[in-house]
């Protein structure tokens, strides 16, 4: 890479002289890098999945949740460095906290994606700090239906009606381009979401890795909660048999 | 002298996107002597092995009591563990305080992991220099714990850190899926032999150099008792449990899966 | 206790507005002008709800309390619940200044996302921790000179276990197997000893809701902070229910009789 050894790499208040700050950059490698989380908006929901790489046999499975939940209806899923993406969740829940106190009623999903890019967009503009080693996909129901956000260590957010972020990024949003995403149901919506993660996870290079989902929808009676057990099963089995049948 | 130019400082990316200051902190865990955790159904232990700076001087701590149902041992600069087992301790009594209820285990994990995360994003802070087995009962059951100083905390069936900890590491995969029915004395047994696999050559365990700490019912080499509270075991009443273990297998020849030890054996001292 | 809530919280005074009909009271008899630039935090609730009553039974905790918040002795809004589920497990009840009682409400609410939405890690607020976390709060309240004027009832079960305890502007906490806030400390309380100590693993969920509404009866009957709607709410194991407002059944035909209240002019 060009960048390296100029000295206009070493801090994110710094701009190369072709106008990048290239501290965000490394970031978002950082994010590139680990397991692979996507986003489903569809008709009447918002899913989220998670590809949880496992470093270790004797980690308890279930257990070391990377989707996390900021309000009821309000869904975090983040990929790259993991204890950033535990600071940016405790951001947004004091965010969403905050603004029900201020306004009596939950916190639109555009609203706390809005609050949170502009707080992460700060970790940009200065030498005493980094950036963060995230990105995170929001999803949630509110007044205004399902939505989804992405938040880079940019601070830019933009909505999606599918998202992927981490490694398998680009396979994922190609599959997730075939999909009616609008059509689709929630619960149909899971197994789309479980048969991608299985779909993007490599198994040659990868360690083990465990599949992680949650949902919003009116099954869920708009809030945030990880998918039931069974359901949980019947995706994952299905696509495994998928990716068999595929291979 | 740096390694390169993006490890001096803890706010900067390196191009591969990641931060060697942290990766540092995560060694000065290595350098410190190994503590083990594994947990049963019913109980989670930790072990840890002490070390003295000389014939003339004590042992140094290993383990900490943080709350009737919270322990930790810990591996890495003591002085670094200490604030944080303090945090700890304000945060269980906050939970009494407020709620009158024992403090949720992992909540309480999670809190020393979101404080050291701080010190990753932030200039003019070093991350800690310490790493964490925190072993735990509540109403859901026996847990255990690591927490790191890159800000992570994993719940483990069975886990070690500290020096040559892949070595016990290697054991406890071998064996943990046998540990959840366990008995109390089988289950300090197997840690004794993963911590056993920790030393180096010409050493072994003794009541001197070990201590185990213990949650759940006591066994039967504790004074008969009916609590569940943590206590740490040192000295004379760890003899029994010695000896129980089992003389180690002769590994066979080709025995390359061990990694070679780690350099520098003693504990990174703050003052010097 | 003092029934009326105006007066909690402040050295008794019968020589002014001894029935409590208003609601602004003239500060006067009590401070000293030395007082009149200080800073000066809540020294009366305003609008203001009645008794709330609960009793442990058989299957768990039930609580009720009417419909009514008054302004000083106006009937101001008669629709208002004054029960409020936390959580799966508990329900508080509210006597004393509403206000306060709906920023309380809220802060629970608050309380209830942070410590079991956001964590989801099974570990859940029962009636035993938001009681000791409201007598926190409304001791720390009272301690900075700034009290959230409320008689609050917690009521719950969890793990198989009943809970009932009380807590107050003050921040005093009491647990008995029958409460009673405000006027209902007086009139219903005696009632509701007589007709449950002893027996809370035996009454009936329609024995229970016998002796709460009786005593609701009595209560509408005798305090005129009152009216003749209420709910009840049953926390059991299976969980929080809060009826629909109900109404109670009273006969008026005996103040006929009463002179200065019927037709006779003598």
């Amino acid at each position: 890479m060009t960048s390296i050894g100029t000295g206009y790499d070493l801090s994110a208040s710094t701009y190369s002289p072709d106008g990048r700050i290239f501290q965000v950059e490394y970031a978002n490698k950082a994010v590139d890098n680990s397991g692979t989380a996507i986003g489903l908006r569809v008709k009447d929901g918002v899913v989220l999945a998670v590809e949880k790489l496992v470093h270790s046999k004797l980690l308890v499975p279930g257990a070391n949740r990377r989707i996390q939940t900021v309000d009821r209806h309000i869904g975090l899923a983040s990929s790259g460095l993991l204890a950033d993406g535990r600071h940016l969740a405790n951001r947004a829940r004091d965010e969403a906290a905050n603004f029900r106190d201020n306004y009596r009623e939950p916190a639109p999903l555009k609203a706390l994606a809005d609050r949170l890019g502009l707080y992460v967009q700060a970790y940009t503009l200065y030498s005493s700090v980094r950036p963060f080693g995230c990105s995170a996909i929001l999803g949630s129901i509110d007044k205004d239906g399902p939505s989804i956000y992405v938040i880079e260590p940019s601070g830019v957010f933009y909505g999606y009606h599918g998202a992927a972020v981490g490694k398998g990024r680009q396979l994922a949003k190609t599959e997730l381009e075939k999909l009616k995403l609008s059509e689709l149901t929630t619960r149909e919506a899971v197994f789309e979401a479980a048969r991608i993660i299985h779909l993007v996870h490599d198994d040659a290079k990868e360690k083990e890795f465990e599949l992680e989902m949650s949902w919003i929808g009116d099954e869920t009676n708009g809030r945030h909660v990880p998918v039931p057990q069974d359901l949980f099963e019947e995706a994952d089995r299905k696509a495994k048999e998928a990716l068999e049948n595929f291979e | 002298m740096f390694r390169n130019t993006y490890d001096s400082d803890n706010t900067v990316f390196s191009p591969q996107g990641r931060l060697h200051q942290v990766e540092y902190a995560l060694e000065a865990v290595k350098q410190g002597s190994a503590a083990v955790g594994l947990r049963s159904n019913t109980h989670a232990i930790l072990l840890a092995l002490k070390r003295s700076s000389g014939e003339l001087a004590s042992y140094q701590q290993k383990m900490f009591r943080i709350d009737d149902h919270v322990g930790i041992a810990i591996a890495g600069l003591t002085s670094d563990a200490r604030v944080l087992s303090n945090f700890m301790r304000q945060q269980a009594m906050g939970s009494k305080m407020v709620f009158n209820r024992p403090i949720p285990v992992n909540r309480l994990v999670s809190a020393i992991a979101d404080k050291a995360q701080v010190n990753t994003q932030e200039y003019g802070r070093r991350p800690y220099g310490v790493g964490f087995l925190v072993i735990g009962l509540d109403h859901t059951g026996p847990h255990l714990y690591e927490f790191s100083p890159s800000g992570t905390s994993f719940e483990y069936f069975a886990v070690s850190i500290g020096a040559r900890s892949q070595s016990a590491k290697t054991y406890l995969e071998k064996h943990f899926e046998s540990f959840a029915d366990c008995s109390l004395e089988d289950l300090i047994r197997h840690g004794l032999h993963a911590l056993r696999e920790t030393l180096q050559q010409d050493k072994e365990l003794t009541t001197n150099n070990t201590s185990i700490g213990i949650l759940g019912l006591s066994g039967v080499h504790e004074s008969a008792g009916t609590s569940v509270n943590f206590r740490i075991l040192e000295g004379p009443p760890i003899e029994p449990y010695l000896q129980s273990m089992q003389p180690k297998e002769v590994p066979p020849p080709s025995s390359a899966s061990v990694p070679p030890p780690t350099s520098g054996d003693e504990d990174v001292q703050m003052s010097e | 206790m003092d029934h009326f809530p105006t007066n909690w919280g402040r050295p008794k005074y019968d020589g002014f507005d001894t029935n409590a009909t208003y609601p602004f009271h003239d500060h006067g008899h009590n401070q000293s002008a030395a007082f009149a630039g200080a800073t000066q935090h809540t020294q009366q609730p305003i609008v203001t709800g009645t008794s709330v009553l609960a009793i442990k039974y058989k299957d768990g905790i039930m609580m009720a309390a009417d419909n009514l918040a008054s302004y000083g002795s106006l009937a101001r809004f008669k629709g208002v619940q004054r029960l409020h589920p936390i959580g799966d497990y508990t329900v508080v009840g509210a006597s004393g200044d509403m206000s306060d009682f709906q920023y309380l409400q809220h802060v629970l609410d608050g309380l209830v996302i942070s410590e079991e939405i956001n964590a989801q890690d099974g570990h859940t607020l029962g009636p035993a921790e938001i009681h000791e976390y409201l007598s926190q709060v409304m001791y720390s309240r009272r301690s900075k000179m700034n009290p959230l004027w409320n008689s609050l009832l917690v009521g719950g079960v969890k793990d198989g276990q009943r809970f009932l305890a009380y807590v107050d502007l003050l921040g005093v906490t009491y647990f008995a197997s029958t409460l009673a806030t405000g006027y209902g400390a007086y009139i219903a309380q005696p009632l509701l000893r007589k007709a449950v100590e002893g027996r809370e693993n035996t009454l009936t969920e329609p024995e229970a809701r016998g002796i709460l509404e009786e005593a609701l009866r009595v209560l509408f009957y005798r305090d005129a902070r009152s009216i003749n709607q209420y709910q009840i709410a049953t926390i059991t194991a299976n969980g929080v229910d809060i009826s629909g407002s109900l109404k109670l059944e009273t006969a008026w035909g005996f103040a006929e009789g009463i002179r200065g209240y019927g037709s006779q002019t003598q």
